[in-house]
């Protein structure tokens, strides 16, 4: 951005206070798409040239005690790529999207179904029948403008992962079989990307990181040649809340691996267990 | 000689879970599928076995106070 673009934001950026007090300068959300209307620059890329100059975006402005401006512009510029919008995919998308992920890919060929309602954030009466990724993406677009959205209504394979996975910095395993996710992690080693993988039964889960090099969902499933396509979920169902959890820590590595930053469960497996608050992370 | 060890199924396999759980009677030297055979768990709900928080498989041995879990294959989302 050059720099009549930033004398613009310096000059309509506001002083502001954090509720201890401490002073900051801002700007509102309708602000920001007005001037980056006005001079024709995308949201997302203005947004980082105010955190740049120190100037908050005021909807990220919650992040910034834990983040630094600096930190948020990586969540901007980073591209996450979400396979399966049902239920671990439909909580990954609204957290990532709140969290100032400045590219989505969304990838699912389903449609809303009356038995996704209990638990899959998308799903409501009025978008039964309707494509989960259209759904997903008019939902990123509510949320924040600011995030450019690749919206796939169709189902990942091998024939399509590559182009479709193209330019991610990060895949995020939200699918709803086990055959499936050995596609995504065999793509996502292709294109030499890290994969966080989770998966649910009842009100347990599991989640994991796969680096390109790790043995990943070999060492969870054994070989993929001789696995069945279901899991203990076909007798157990998906409950919401595990559900949201497990969606949770999925979003929690992805923050880690784009900003670099805290422990990864590369070659770990983190379990729980809500019937008695198992949380345990275990050697791969 | 008898030592014991502690047993925690997850998600469908509970209901294999024995009452004993907490204080499991082993020979010492048993390995993981002679435990599973005890218990009546099948092997193709056992994929994922894990002695004292790492991964092991149904060769392992087990000796006293171990903490076995075993985890059924699970793939919903």
């Amino acid at each position: 951005m050059n720099t009549e673009t930033i004398n613009i934001l310096k000059k309509k950026a506001t002083p502001a206070k954090f509720p201890d007090g401490v002073v900051y300068t801002c700007l509102s959300t309708p602000l920001i798409k007005q001037i980056a209307l006005s001079l024709k620059v995308s949201i997302r890329d203005l947004e980082i040239t105010a955190l740049a100059e120190n100037i908050i975006p005021e909807r990220y402005v919650r992040n910034m005690r834990m983040l630094s401006t600096t930190d948020q512009q990586m969540l901007l510029k980073a591209h996450v790529c979400i396979i399966g919008l049902g239920g671990l995919g439909g909580t990954v998308v609204e957290v990532l999207a709140r969290m100032g992920v400045g590219t989505l890919t969304l990838i699912d060929g389903d449609t809303f179904e009356d038995h996704n309602l209990n638990r899959q954030l998308l799903a409501t009466e009025e978008t039964l029948g309707v494509s989960k990724a259209e759904i997903a993406c008019l939902r990123v677009n509510a949320i924040n403008s600011s995030v450019t959205v690749h919206c796939h209504d169709q189902y990942l394979d091998n024939s399509n992962a590559d182009a479709l996975m193209k330019a991610c910095d990060v895949a995020v395993d939200c699918l709803d079989n086990i055959p499936a996710r050995f596609i995504l992690e065999k793509a996502a080693k292709q294109l030499n990307i890290p994969l966080v993988a989770a998966a649910v039964a009842g009100i347990t889960g599991h989640v994991t990181t796969i680096f390109p090099q790790d043995d990943g969902l070999k060492q969870i499933y054994g070989n993929s040649e001789n696995i069945r396509p279901k899991g203990a979920e076909t007798i157990l169902g998906c409950l919401a809340h595990a559900v949201m959890v497990i969606a949770s820590l999925e979003c929690t590595e992805v923050m880690k691996i784009i900003l670099q930053t805290g422990s990864l469960l590369r070659n770990k497996l983190m379990l729980v267990d809500l019937t008695d608050y198992t949380i345990e992370c275990l050697e791969l | 000689m008898k030592t014991y060890i502690t047993i925690k199924l997850f998600a469908t396999l509970k209901k294999y879970l024995p009452a004993s759980a907490e204080h499991h009677p082993i020979k010492s030297g048993v390995t993981v599928g002679e435990l599973l055979n005890e218990l009546q768990i099948p092997a193709s709900l056992t994929k994922l076995i894990f002695i004292n928080g790492k991964k092991g498989d149904s060769t392992s041995v087990l000796n006293g106070g171990d903490r076995v879990g075993i985890f059924p294959p699970v793939g919903g989302g």
